[in-house]
């Protein structure tokens, strides 16, 4: 049996979850298992998980979990993977995964690929591939013990949707206090944009845009394509920013199908964050910026000009593409 | 309070990585190791401001690894802290780093552990989590900042999407990141007393590796950029469009 752990918050799965779902039947298909979704948390109309590839889904209907305390969580994967004899455990590579998968495998001494980007080749033995070095290389890890624990990078694999649909059945577990220790005392989330872990989309800034009196340019670039903005580590460090908005290195690493760097001189530690992207476009005035040379396109030139032709280019594309 | 920080070494952050023996092994020559920034600059900072705020007692510092990881767990101790453990293995597999650790800990008593949010060469975030299943304690991830008052911590952590507040009771295994403290450059004095500082040599416990790393391969170059003249906007458009076919 297959595990796959889906994500959802408020009865919401993200694109991430159906991607690990596809990926899992797809090993599936190939070792002729059977994949379960574990739904962990207060949700409804599970069966329609089995549009990605799920024939059975184990739901943890308890509200407790809803704020996805790491130990609780790990706790009930554990034991619904012990109650389905699962071999393979899959995660999507995100926040909450980091918390909980490598304490699934822990508990269950399973070998663990965090942060996989390809399905596990099967012909010797099981071996994952996995970025490391911060996106300067990949490494081929082998998993040698029985159960084996993949977290896979979101945007790595893409969605296969069907029709099918799953059997959905309860799961109860008998928790202690103790798993959930971990009190949450307030949120602070932004609301109706992709995560940044998640986006396909993605408009970045650097110290070329002088101050953060003039990200009104890029918030408009990003909302004509409905792109997730981003900025390099001294927009951040400068609190033109916030946080959680930072890639490279120390900050955010992301690997979406577009990254729009402008004004960003593309550091060595700003491009481990960003250089596993699909497509990168450069807007910069220095054509010796070290970026354009990790660029699929680019512009030379002055931001302040250029970013407000390329919105008006892309709003005239989606136009034509409605019309 | 005693605080244990986990430290790993790992290959400054511009090195160009290269492989050898038919990409099997990392190319070593001229890699400059450093602390692990995350270890250094997040979690072995706050720790030591935690001491001086009078909050922790003792700061000791652990890595998993061979006597080549000595000159960086002496800088790391430069910076500050009381002793140092070096746990005398090679690191190559989370379970089993994860599982030193935690033997360690269990003859050891520590009120708070601290790793760093990732490593910059595996950048697997795993090891915190597992120290803590192992030993059965809380686990919070990406912490941003760190307080104690009467036995609780205080932090904020990175969630996706945002940030959220959290209080639980230690003992407790945290990974920290940025935002936590402000950078420290050690100075002659702690570089001095580095020298005499305790670095206890541990020999392993037994535990199994579960993971192997059986090859290397350096991503692809890109083919080269495609300029665009500024005033082709709609091209550039078009190529995203119907080339590279993202949007
Ligand atoms: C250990 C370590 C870790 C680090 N981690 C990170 C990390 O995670 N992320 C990160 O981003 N950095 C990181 N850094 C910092 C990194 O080395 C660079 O300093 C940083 O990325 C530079 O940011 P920037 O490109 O925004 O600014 P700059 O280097 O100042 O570049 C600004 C660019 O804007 C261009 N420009 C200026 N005006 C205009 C205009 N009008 N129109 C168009 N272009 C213009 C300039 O030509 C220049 O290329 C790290 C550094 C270290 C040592
Ligand atoms: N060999 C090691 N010895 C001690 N601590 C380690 C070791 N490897 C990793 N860590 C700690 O675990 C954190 C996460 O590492 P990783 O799971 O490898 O990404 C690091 O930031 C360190 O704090």
């Amino acid at each position: 049996m297959i595990l796959v752990y889906t994500e959802q918050q408020n009865g919401i799965f993200k694109k991430a979850a159906y991607e690990a779902i596809s990926y899992a039947a797809n090993i599936a298909q190939s070792t002729g298992a059977q994949v379960c979704a574990v739904v962990l948390g207060e949700a409804s109309g599970l069966e329609t998980l089995g549009n990605y590839g799920a024939q059975q889904v184990v739901h943890v209907n308890d509200a407790r979990l809803n704020k996805l305390e790491a130990k609780a969580c790990a706790k009930a994967i554990c034991s619904i993977a012990n109650a389905q004899q699962a071999d393979i455990i899959i995660f999507s590579n995100n926040n909450t995964a980091k918390a909980v998968a490598p304490r699934v495998a822990a508990q269950l001494k399973a070998g663990l690929v965090a942060g996989a980007v390809s399905l596990p080749d099967l012909s010797q033995g099981f071996v994952v591939k996995k970025s490391v070095f911060s996106g300067k290389a990949f490494a081929f890890v082998q998993i040698k013990s029985a159960i084996k624990v993949i977290s896979l990078t979101p945007n790595a694999y893409g969605v296969n949707k069907t029709t099918a649909t799953a059997t959905v059945s309860n799961h109860t577990i008998d928790f202690a206090s103790t798993d959930f220790a971990v009190k949450v005392i307030s949120e602070n989330k932004v609301q109706g944009i992709v995560p940044l872990g998640e986006a396909e989309l993605v408009v970045s800034g650097g110290r070329g845009l002088k101050g953060p009196e003039n990200w009104g340019i890029l918030e408009e670039l990003a909302g004509s394509i409905g792109a997730t903005l981003a900025c390099s580590r001294p927009v951040a460090d400068s609190h033109w920013r916030p946080h959680h908005e930072h890639v490279g290195q120390t900050g955010g690493t992301i690997r979406p199908n577009l990254y729009i760097a402008v004004g960003i001189s593309g550091a060595i530690q700003h491009l481990a964050g960003v250089n596993s992207s699909k497509t990168i476009v450069v807007i910069n005035k220095d054509a010796e910026a070290p970026f354009f040379k990790a660029a699929d396109y680019g512009v030379l030139g002055d931001a302040f000009e250029i970013v407000p032709k390329l919105t008006a280019a892309f709003k005239k594309m989606k136009a034509s593409q409605q019309g | 309070m005693k605080i244990l920080v986990c430290i790993t070494k790992a290959p400054d952050t511009t090195t160009k990585i290269a492989f050898s023996d038919n990409n099997t092994k990392l190319n070593d020559a001229g890699v400059q190791w450093i602390i692990n920034p995350y270890d250094e600059w997040y979690a072995l900072v706050r720790a030591l401001e935690l001491k001086e705020a009078g909050i922790a007692s003792d700061i000791h510092l652990i890595t998993v690894g061979k006597a080549d990881t000595e000159p960086v767990i002496r800088k790391a101790l430069a910076l500050g802290g009381d002793e140092a453990i070096r746990i005398d293995a090679d690191s190559n597999d989370s379970f089993y780093v994860a599982s030193q650790i935690a033997d360690y800990v269990k003859s050891n008593a520590y009120e708070l552990i601290l790793t760093g949010k990732e490593s910059i060469d595996y950048n697997n975030a795993s090891i915190g989590a597992m120290v803590a299943e192992l030993l059965d304690l809380p686990y919070i991830t990406h912490v941003c900042k760190l307080d104690i008052e009467a036995g609780v911590a205080h932090v904020n952590r990175e969630i996706e999407g945002g940030e959220e507040s959290n209080t639980c009771p230690l003992p407790l295994v945290i990974s920290c990141q940025k935002g936590m403290s402000e950078a420290r450059i050690p100075n002659m004095r702690g570089i001095m007393a580095a020298r005499t500082k305790p670095l206890k040599v541990v020999p392993p416990s037994n535990a199994d590796s579960l993971t192997e790393i059986i090859a290397y391969e350096t991503p692809l170059q890109k083919q080269g950029v495609k300029m665009i003249d500024p005033d082709q906007m709609d091209e550039l458009v078009r190529l995203l469009h119907e080339e590279a076919k993202v949007i």
